[in-house]
């Protein structure tokens, strides 16, 4: 597992060293943040080296991190995770997407930092999965896609103004933005 | 607050039905396509699923699911809600494997909070997610082949899943939505009572199931309408993010249980059924066989499963025993701050999955130190499978669709969420 994680940082510094903007390694799991201007090249290279062979998407999806570490006092553990996290904390979202290697057995999670009014390539031409993740993303938080094929919503109307999972959206809702068809 | 209105809900929709790719040739072509509703209440969509069909004669040559009509927030709810309140809204998720919800949350909260589980709960959470696949692969056989007309094999497979529900009763003292699980344990301790009902249960189960076996497998009309029906590629099957028995049926045999071995099951031995067909039929031997398999497994856990406590020593992290609260004022003050504040998980971001009934089942949570999740996103497999249905279904015949949705087993609680 470990020989793994090593071949795919040193690839990833050979070829694509501007692109990395940090690493970080939480309970056994390896988290890389890349520039948003890498995302593509970055995904097709992981797809395409037969070494590592990231050839199945599992997820995306994204975290609005605004708000997040505000007043609250620090708890007593891991007092150093903290700063570390306040210096990626400089946009607004993150997209996150978990990558996986059926040969290699092994799951990365590429991250992407994103503000409000930017768009995010898709990577839906790299992974087809990536198609219906993308459009929960777009549905909850708003972010579009850029090429991407069809971008609908997921699960609320096409009607619906908002988006849920950012956090200025109240937890019940608010009233009179989803009324009922009149007949 | 502006009024939003109802202009033409379905003209997007119907916009991408007609721009996707139909290059493939019928032998027969009409002149006209015509566009069809299957659905949301179609008894044979599993529950709210909507798919748009475009049609020519009786060959569909493109199809839209549309999802949403049962969507229930859960994701937002499960950032309000402390972590051990989350545990009872995971049943709702696999409505027909809530124990396998239970285990998948709840080693995806201890491994944020590193908690360290004792080897008896490791036994019995293995049990219920086993317990649970069977329970869920009972339902696929019976509506399977409900859906292409057997209607006999419902009957007797809601029998064999009664039984599971009997012994889960017993174990949990719930029959549907368990909440058994708990974060650093389970709830209660497994009772020799159950463990007999269990290994009564696996003893007639080989008869039962050659009974089911027998009468569809022998049946010409359920083999013609499942074989060569609903074709994926393994390389279309990959790259579209289907896991669980799709992807077994398609010839990969991944499986997160020997792959990414958690709890106990690097101790247990057992096979990962896989077919080359990737048709309907192959997709209802993966799950016939896996019942088989979860069988063995249930039998070596009986056997293997050590005496001791359910509970690890973390008192500000595990809940304490129900009659200690009453009793000791240590146990009744852990109580109260656990239940009021949470177990508050080092700040961080885990991504943990195991393999469901229906493929791979993930949470991914982000945690600010608080007692409730920052971010909480499920990687639901009903979700991700169903992505691959229109391209199983394009080039068959629409009464093919039903076999088809029957064979990717989605369950809309997990895939509306």
């Amino acid at each position: 597992m470990n020989n793994i994680r090593e071949l795919l940082l040193k690839k990833l510094n050979e070829q694509f060293s501007s692109a990395i903007e940090s690493l970080n390694n939480f309970r056994d799991e390896t988290t890389i943040i890349i520039k948003k201007e890498y995302l593509i090249s970055v995904c097709t290279f992981l797809r395409d080296d037969t070494e590592l062979a990231f050839d199945s998407l599992r997820d995306v999806t994204a975290v609005d991190y605004s708000g997040f570490l505000q007043n609250q006092p620090p708890h007593d553990h891991d007092i150093s995770v903290p700063e570390k996290i306040q210096q990626q904390l400089d946009t607004r979202f993150q997209i996150v997407y978990n990558v996986y290697s059926m040969k290699n057995n092994f799951r990365i999670r590429l991250k992407v930092k994103l503000n409000e009014d930017e768009k995010i390539a898709t990577v839906s031409t790299v992974w087809k999965s990536a198609n219906w993740y993308e459009r929960e993303v777009y549905d909850m938080f708003g972010i579009t896609f850029d090429g991407h094929p069809d971008m609908r919503r997921m699960y609320l109307p096409e009607e619906f103004q908002f988006h849920p999972l950012r956090k200025e959206f109240p937890l019940m809702g608010i009233p009179g933005s989803l009324p009922l068809p009149k007949h | 607050m502006r009024k939003v209105h109802f202009t033409e809900p379905s003209e997007r929709i119907i916009q991408a039905l007609n721009d996707q790719d139909t290059s493939f040739t019928i032998d027969d072509p009409l002149e006209h396509t015509m566009v069809l509703n299957m659905g949301p209440q179609h008894p044979a969509t599993h529950g709210v699923l909507r798919l748009l069909v475009r049609l020519d004669g009786e060959t569909v040559i493109s199809c839209i699911p549309d999802l949403g009509y049962l969507h229930r927030g859960y994701e937002k709810l499960g950032e309000n809600c402390s972590y051990h309140e989350f545990i009872t809204h995971t049943d709702r998720l696999d409505y027909l494997s809530p124990l396998a919800n239970n285990v998948a949350y709840t080693l995806a909260v201890e491994k944020l909070a590193r908690i360290e589980v004792t080897k008896r709960v490791q036994f019995i959470r293995v049990i219920c997610a086993e317990m649970a696949r069977l329970a869920s692969h009972f339902v696929f056989l019976g509506t399977m082949c409900m859906d292409v007309g057997a209607l006999t094999i419902l009957l007797w497979s809601f029998r064999e899943r009664e039984k599971l529900q009997d012994i889960m009763d017993v174990l949990t003292g719930v029959r549907f939505t368990n909440s058994f699980a708990r974060i650093g344990g389970v709830a209660n301790d497994m009772s020799d009572e159950v463990k007999k009902m269990i290994s009564d249960y696996v003893e007639q189960f080989p008869e039962k199931i050659y009974e089911c076996e027998k009468l569809v497998l022998s049946n010409r009309i359920f083999i013609d309408r499942c074989e060569g029906v609903g074709y994926i590629s393994k390389e279309d099957a990959i790259s579209m993010g289907a896991t669980g028995p799709i992807l077994r049926g398609s010839g990969i045999a991944h499986d997160l249980r020997r792959d990414h071995p958690y709890l106990v099951y690097n101790e247990l031995d057992f096979d990962i059924p896989a077919f080359n067909e990737g048709d309907v039929l192959a997709r209802f031997y993966v799950r016939l066989n896996e019942m088989k398999e979860s069988i063995k497994i249930l039998r070596q856990c009986l056997e293997k499963i050590p005496q001791g406590n359910v509970k690890p020593p973390a008192p500000k992290k595990v809940l304490p025993d129900k009659e200690k609260i009453y009793s000791k004022m240590e146990e009744l003050i852990n109580d109260f701050m656990l239940i009021n504040f949470g177990i508050n998980p080092p700040i961080g971001e885990v991504y943990n999955a195991i393999e469901g009934s229906k493929g791979e089942l993930g949470f991914y949570i982000v945690s600010d130190g608080d007692g409730t999740p920052w971010r909480l996103k499920i990687r639901s497999p009903s979700f991700c499978n169903l992505q691959v249905m229109p391209q199983m279904i394009k080039g068959n015949m629409i009464s093919d669709i039903v076999a088809i949705i029957g064979s990717v087993d989605p369950v809309m609680g997990e895939a509306d969420k």
